[in-house]
C-alpha cells in the first residue's frame, strides 16, 4: 500500500542543492540528500542548522530559494495548493510539542484527520483510533485531555494521530528532546516499530547522537547549512572528520566554535560602551 | 536622513500587513464555503463567539437605556418635553448607542479572545499541525470563527438595543411616572424603520465585519511566542475600537449628514 509508488524506485524524497535563507540569514547552501522508501533515515546536526527546515520543504510549508525537493516523483515546490493537501495526506508528522489540539481529548485528537478526511462509520472509526492508541501504549489514556498527558505521552499521541491515515512517510521533529530516559526509550521503540509494522519510511531530525545511532538505517550530518557526513551509524561512527568527531563525541570547541562571531574581546571591552 | 528611513520604514510596514490582511480575508472567503457543507463548525463558533458575549451585552444595554433615560429626562422636564423621553431614548439607542457600544464591548470580549486563541494555536503548532494533516486552518479554524463573529454581533447589537429601550422604559415609566402609553407612543411615531433601525443595522454589519476582520487576522499573524500574542490580543482591542468608532463617523456623516 504505502511501499507502493508512481515512480517505482525506492527514493521516497530527494532533495536537489537547495538553498534557502531567512531574509539575509542563510540557513541551507545547496543541500543534496536523498531518503530511501521503508528505512530510518536521521538528519543530525547541531540547534539552528536548518533541520527542522528541511522537514518543512518535504511538506511544503516553505519553498526553497533555488533547488528542488521531489517527494515521491512529485516537485513539492512546484505542487498547487490542492495537489500538495493531497501529498500532505499521505505523510505524518510529530511536532516537537506534540501540536495536539488542547480543546479536545487524546480519542478526538487522534480521530481529527480521519474525520476531516473520510467519512467513516462511527464504530470503524472507534476501532481506528484504539488500534493506533493500543500501538503506542494508551489506549487507557483516550478520555484525557492533552494539558493532563506529560511530554513523552502527548508526543506519543501524536504519534498514533500522524499515522492514522496509513501514510507513506512520517517526519519526527526532535522526538528525543525533553524527554525522560523511559520515555525517551519508548519513543525510540516506537519509531523502530512503526517504520517496520507498517512499512513507512521514517525521516528523524534530531541532535541527539545515541539515540539516532539506535534507530537509523541511514544519517546524515548536517552544519552550517551543508551536508558535511554521511553514511551508515558505522560508517559516522569510524569516520574521523574533524566535524564529525565534535558532533558524534560532544566537545565543546572545535570546527563549531564555542564562541559566537564577535569582534576581538580586548577591543570589545577597551569601546568602553561605545556600541 | 535617518528619520525619513525610520518614517518610511513604518509606512512601508504598515501598508504591508494592511496587504496581508486584505490576502487574508480572500483566503478566508474563499474558505468560507465550508461553513455551508459543515454547518455544525459555525454553530459551534456562534455559541462561543456570540452566546457567551450575550451577558455582557444584555447587562450594559440595560444599564446604558437607564442612564440614557435618567438624563434625558432630567433636560428634557426642563422644556416640559418629557413625553419625546421614548423617542430620543430609542433613537440614541438604534442610530448610534446599540451598534457602537455593542460593537466596543464584543470587540473587548469576544475580539480578544479570538485573537488569544488563534495566536496560541499558532504559537503551540497546533496551525502548523493542521496544515500538516492537510487540513487547511483558514477553512477550519479563521472562517467559522470569521462568519460567526459577524453574524454574532449584528444580532448582539440589536438585542443591545431592544434591552436598552427595556431599561429606559423601567427607569422613564415605572421610576420618573412618565406615562407609558407617551412613551412608547413618541417612540412609535418618530422611530423610522429605514432611516432609524435599518441603518442601525448596517452599522453593526459594518462593524461585525470590521471587528471580526481585525480579530481574526491579529491572531493568524501573531509573532508565535507568549510576547507576541499578548500584543497581538492589545492590538486587537486597540484597532477594532478605533475602526469601529471611526468607521462610525463615516457612516454616521453619510447616512444623516444631509438631514
Amino acid at each position: 500500500m504505502a511501499a507502493k509508488n508512481s515512480s517505482g524506485n525506492d527514493v521516497l524524497v530527494e532533495f536537489r542543492d537547495v538553498h534557502f535563507a531567512y531574509g539575509d540569514r542563510p540557513i541551507l547552501k545547496g543541500v543534496n540528500l536523498t531518503i530511501p522508501r521503508g528505512k530510518v533515515t536521521a538528519i543530525l546536526g547541531p540547534s539552528g542548522t536548518g533541520k527542522t527546515t528541511l522537514l518543512n520543504f518535504i511538506g511544503g510549508r516553505l519553498r526553497p530559494d533555488h533547488g528542488d525537493i521531489i517527494v515521491d516523483g512529485l516537485s513539492v515546490p512546484r505542487l498547487r495548493l490542492k495537489q500538495l493537501y493531497a501529498l500532505r495526506r499521505r505523510m505524518g508528522m510529530l511536532f516537537q510539542s506534540g501540536a495536539l489540539l488542547t480543546d479536545i481529548n487524546v480519542f478526538e485528537n487522534i480521530a481529527f484527520p480521519v474525520r476531516e478526511h473520510c467519512r467513516l462509520p462511527e464504530p470503524v472509526l472507534r476501532n481506528l483510533v484504539l488500534l493506533k492508541l493500543e500501538m503506542v501504549g494508551l489506549r487507557g489514556a483516550r478520555r484525557l485531555m492533552p494539558s493532563e498527558l506529560s511530554g513523552g505521552m502527548a508526543r506519543r499521541v501524536a504519534l498514533a494521530r500522524a499515522i492514522v491515515l496509513d501514510p507513506m512517510l512520517v517526519m519526527y521533529d526532535e522526538p528525543f528532546a525533553g524527554l525522560d530516559p523511559i520515555s525517551m526509550a519508548v519513543i525510540v521503540k516506537l519509531i523502530g516499530e512503526v517504520n517496520d509494522a507498517l512499512s513507512i519510511s521514517s525521516v528523524v531530525v534530531t541532535h541527539d547522537v545515541a539515540e539516532a545511532y539506535a534507530i537509523a538505517h541511514y544519517m546524515y550530518l548536517i552544519a552550517d547549512g551543508q551536508i558535511i557526513a554521511q553514511g551508515t551509524p558505522e560508517e559516522l561512527q569510524a569516520s574521523q572528520q574533524v566535524q564529525v568527531r565534535q558532533f558524534m563525541d560532544g566537545l565543546p570547541d572545535g570546527p563549531v566554535p564555542y564562541h559566537y562571531p564577535a569582534v576581538a574581546y580586548e577591543d570589545d571591552l577597551l569601546r568602553g560602551g561605545l556600541d | 536622513m535617518k528619520l525619513f528611513a525610520l518614517i518610511g520604514g513604518g509606512v512601508i510596514a504598515h501598508i504591508s500587513r494592511l496587504g496581508r490582511a486584505s490576502v487574508f480575508l480572500y483566503r478566508v472567503f474563499l474558505g468560507g464555503w465550508q461553513i455551508f457543507t459543515r454547518p455544525s463548525l459555525l454553530v459551534h463558533q456562534i455559541y462561543a463567539v456570540g452566546v457567551l458575549t450575550l451577558t455582557i451585552i444584555l447587562v450594559a444595554g440595560l444599564f446604558v437605556g437607564m442612564v440614557l433615560s435618567f438624563q434625558g429626562y432630567n433636560t428634557l422636564v426642563d422644556f416640559g418635553a418629557e413625553s419625546s423621553l421614548g423617542l430620543m431614548v430609542a433613537l440614541s439607542l438604534t442610530r448610534e448607542l446599540g451598534p457602537v457600544l455593542a460593537a466596543l464591548l464584543f470587540a473587548g470580549r469576544a475580539g480578544s479572545a479570538l485573537t488569544a486563541e488563534i495566536g496560541l494555536m499558532k504559537a503551540t503548532q497546533q496551525l502548523a499541525g493542521m496544515e500538516m494533516m492537510a487540513v487547511n486552518p483558514i477553512e477550519r479554524v479563521v472562517a467559522p470563527r470569521f462568519f460567526a463573529g459577524f453574524f454574532s454581533l449584528t444580532l448582539l447589537a440589536t438585542l443591545f438595543t431592544a434591552v436598552g429601550v427595556a431599561g429606559g422604559h423601567f427607569i422613564g415609566v415605572t421610576v420618573l411616572g412618565v406615562d407609558a402609553g407617551v412613551f412608547w407612543s413618541s417612540m412609535q411615531e418618530g422611530v423610522d424603520f429605514h432611516d432609524d433601525i435599518v441603518s442601525g443595522i448596517v452599522k453593526s454589519i459594518v462593524f461585525g465585519f470590521v471587528v471580526t476582520w481585525i480579530a481574526v487576522f491579529e491572531g493568524y499573524d501573531a509573532v508565535p511566542t507568549a510576547e507576541g500574542v499578548s500584543r497581538a490580543t492589545t492590538r486587537t482591542v486597540v484597532n477594532a475600537s478605533l475602526a469601529v468608532l471611526a468607521l462610525d463617523f463615516i457612516l454616521t456623516s453619510l447616512m444623516f449628514g444631509d438631514v
